[in-house]
């Protein structure tokens, strides 16, 4: 009963979906302001109506109802609540359902905060939304429903993915989602500005939130994602430039952006037609991303259900989203004009810099992502492009805006002195230069690699604390900190995240020490000045799984430092292994175990690696996030309101 | 469905790619075909190398790779060896030859063509600028008034 329910509501939520894109835009056409304020009961019921139906389907797989059957194909009755709840969106149809709850939550949030927003605008943003909302709905609807029953129910569910029920990944989904289509939002606004035919400051102050937080739930989907393939692949490793995840990686540098691109637009009224076009394509690398993962298209280990039917709807979906706004954009992108001057050397200019490294190191991606397609359509030449490729094309453009970082952001608007800028950053520049040295003798001497990419790190996050530091005037007042606009500290925060995440990156490629060998129980084993003893194996039962489970003890020059319980899992009812390292974290350094099989003359296949500063990466990508909310905790943006008061008289859109 | 689970077995299970009896006795040799095991496609599978994989194919394949520089070849030999037998696609780093010359070209030249924009766009706003530094008389006068 409840499940019909929830469809119906599906299919209701689809109609006023439909309405709301409708008569809004009509309304904003004919300035008639009783068809405009439909948008926002419209946009509320549309989210309440979704809400309902993901509710349905939440509560079919929290009672394991095995009649329906997205349930029997990803759930079973043995499985941990956590994951039974988290299968509602571990697959297909579901995921696809909460991608489509959070379109009309955004579109509903726009509707109850968006008071400030002058009539017209706020009608067509509504109105952009719901048509994102409708193609989805039709796309649930028509390819992939989850409320399918089954004639025959069966006694009990076929399990989720194994490597899927872990908590890291419960909750990657939902914050990878919520960046994904959060960037759907400032689509609307950039296509919404661009029927109006003007884009402002206020327009600027206006996009900037949503992108903002966007790219926090981006930051932390992507960190839980590749935190999760730290531990649970068993080999340690933090980002495979699989498909999947460059599907993840292009919208978020896309929407960093856009993030100060906006802050021109905010500050200084240029770059507009660059922000409004960098809006459009962050939201169609989303599209993209969702069709890569979708469609079959390309191979990737996370790719689910592989369909081509679906692909071509997504595909279509693409081609009417961008189609659309790139052709409205390449009309109206010339009455944009740009009102700021700014000289050569200034921030506008090192925002230029910024917004060129991430959009092309974005393109390269792009292009990585997409070249075995193309090699094999036109020049009929199979090929892999792996991981090799990626690190030697992508990384010099981080290092380069790693470079100019501190120096961009510490420079005033307009015009700047380069040499003023050295001067600031000088002692910064030092310090960095003696952290790169000490690693650089601590290793005696290896390789170059490590202590530059670590120099590079400290510089950002020396930089970033300069600026703060310099923001305390000549009287060295630390008051004046705590009084500084929260976006202050928000750049602050993320961009010194950066660093600490550039720091770990450098300490877990170049330094990592990897040791496999036969253990025997009661031996112990040294590997990289830690000594490993495998005190015992034992075979253990789980809720839904037979694990095999290592006991060893981890010490250091005579002392106990922890007990490690690697285990290797069989989910019989998924038949599938999986394992589980286990990890002793510390700042410095992981000690990451992985039991493997039994060897045939006595002993374990036991692999064993030591990952220097390797928390560092997710210490930086939660700065990051922190930075983002700090920024978007800032009054200015609560009280954007006045901006352009004025302007609520309608204003021919030419 | 069946499929899908068992192809997804085949590929993610990731107990212990490289088994310790499979490795080289002699440390050096071992390290160069840890290395190689990170170029060389698992074909079998996704997206990955034989270096992770615990595919049978993968597993051939390191010991293949083992026995190779065994044997004596150098690295680019071993490379040559798969190339010859599974075509390009068995590289993880796609070659820079021909039409690949393309891929790693698309970012240096993008970069170059976006940069060139930009400085015209930025050039475009500066010529604007009305004055340019202030005169030694005019500085005085500014710091008077903030001296106040």
């Amino acid at each position: 009963m409840i499940t019909e329910l929830g469809h119906f509501a599906l299919v209701l939520a689809f109609l006023v979906a439909i309405v709301q894109t409708v008569v809004p835009m009509w309304g904003a056409y004919r300035r008639d302001a009783r068809l405009m304020a439909l948008a926002e009961p419209a946009a509320s019921a549309q989210f309440l109506l979704t809400a309902f139906a993901f509710g349905a389907l939440m509560w079919a797989f929290i009672v394991s109802d095995f009649s329906l059957r997205l349930v029997v194909q990803n759930s079973h009755s043995a499985k941990p609540m956590l994951y039974k709840i988290s299968g509602t969106w571990g697959n297909h149809e579901g995921s696809m359902l909460l991608w489509v709850l959070i379109v009309t939550l955004f579109g509903a949030m726009a509707a109850w905060f968006g008071s400030n927003l002058p009539p017209t605008l706020k009608a067509r943003v509504l109105s952009v939304q719901a048509a994102i909302a409708v193609a989805f709905f039709a796309f649930i609807l028509f390819t992939s429903n989850p409320f399918l029953r089954m004639a025959v129910p069966p006694f009990d569910g076929q399990d989720l993915n194994p490597l899927l029920q872990d908590p890291g990944l419960a909750f990657h989904p939902p914050f990878l989602y919520l960046g994904y289509v959060g960037l759907s939002m400032t689509f609307s606004f950039a296509v919404a500005a661009l029927l109006e035919g003007r884009v402002d400051a206020a327009w600027g102050r206006w996009v900037r939130p949503w992108t903002l937080a966007a790219w926090v739930f981006l930051t932390i989907g992507i960190a839980l994602g590749s935190w999760w393939a730290y531990y649970e692949l068993g080999w340690g490793g933090f980002w495979f430039w699989d498909p999947v995840e460059n599907a993840s990686f292009m919208p978020w540098l896309l929407a960093a952006a856009l993030l100060h691109s906006a802050i021109v637009v905010e500050k200084r009224e240029s770059l507009k037609s660059w922000t409004i076009l960098l809006a459009i394509l962050a939201f169609g690398f989303s599209l993209i991303g969702t069709f890569i993962v979708r469609s079959g298209l390309l191979t990737s280990v996370h790719a689910f259900a592989n369909d081509p039917e679906r692909g071509v709807f997504i595909l279509m979906i693409l081609a009417f989203f961008m189609g659309g706004a790139l052709i409205l954009f390449s009309f109206r992108a010339s009455t944009m004009e740009a009102k700021g001057v700014f000289g050569m050397v200034s921030r506008e200019s090192a925002l230029v810099a910024n917004n060129i490294l991430l959009a092309v190191s974005c393109f390269v991606v792009f292009v990585g992502t997409m070249w075995p397609l193309v090699a094999e359509m036109l020049f009929d030449r199979k090929l892999s492009v792996g991981p090799p490729f990626f690190n030697a094309a992508f990384t010099p453009f981080m290092l380069l805006l790693g470079m100019i970082l501190p120096l961009g952001s510490m420079m005033p608007w307009k015009r700047a002195k380069l040499g003023q800028g050295v001067h600031k950053l000088r002692y910064g520049f030092v310090l960095a230069l003696a952290v790169g040295g000490l690693v650089w003798a601590m290793t005696s001497g290896k390789s170059l690699l490590g202590p530059m990419a670590i120099m590079l790190g400290a510089w950002i996050v020396i930089g970033a604390l300069l600026d703060l530091w310099s923001r305390t005037g000549r009287s060295g007042d630390m008051g004046r900190l705590f009084r500084l606009p929260r976006a202050d500290w928000g750049k602050a925060i993320a961009h010194s995240g950066l660093g600490i995440t550039f720091i770990g990156v450098a300490g877990l490629t170049v330094y990592q020490h990897e040791d496999i060998r036969i253990a025997q129980i009661g031996t112990p084993f040294d590997v990289g000045g830690y000594t490993l003893t495998l005190n015992d194996v034992r075979e253990v039962e789980g809720p839904n799984y037979l694990a095999t489970i290592g006991y060893i003890t981890l010490g250091k020059n005579g002392e106990n430092i922890a007990e490690l319980a690697p285990e290797k899992r069989i989910y019989p009812v998924a038949q599938m292994p999986t394992t589980e390292a286990a990890i002793d974290y510390d700042l410095a350094r992981d000690v990451y175990v992985v039991i493997g099989d039994a060897q045939a003359n006595g002993g374990w296949a036991i692999r064993t690696y030591i990952k220097p500063l390797t928390n560092w990466i997710w210490i930086g990508c939660g700065l990051m996030a922190l930075g983002g909310l700090f920024s978007l905790s800032d009054r200015r943006f609560r009280v954007a309101a006045g901006a352009r008061k004025s302007s609520a008289t309608p204003v021919p859109a030419e | 469905m069946k499929r899908r689970v068992f192809i997804l077995g085949m590929l993610a299970s990731p107990a212990l790619a490289l088994d310790p009896k499979e490795m080289l006795s002699d440390p050096t040799l071992e390290a160069r075909a840890r290395a190689l095991d990170h170029e060389i496609r698992c074909v079998k599978c996704q997206s990955e190398s034989v270096a992770s994989s615990n595919a049978e194919w993968a597993e051939d394949a390191r010991r293949t790779i083992r026995e190779l520089i065994e044997a004596g070849s150098t690295d680019a030999q071993v490379k040559t060896w798969f190339v010859e037998r599974y075509g390009e696609f068995v590289l993880m780093d796609p070659p820079k030859t021909g039409s690949t010359l393309a891929l790693w070209l698309a970012g240096p030249v993008m970069l170059l063509a976006a940069g060139l924009g930009a400085l015209v766009y930025v050039r475009g706003r500066s010529a604007t600028v009305p004055a340019e530094n202030l005169s030694a008389e005019e500085q005085a006068r500014l710091d008077e008034i903030l001296k106040e």
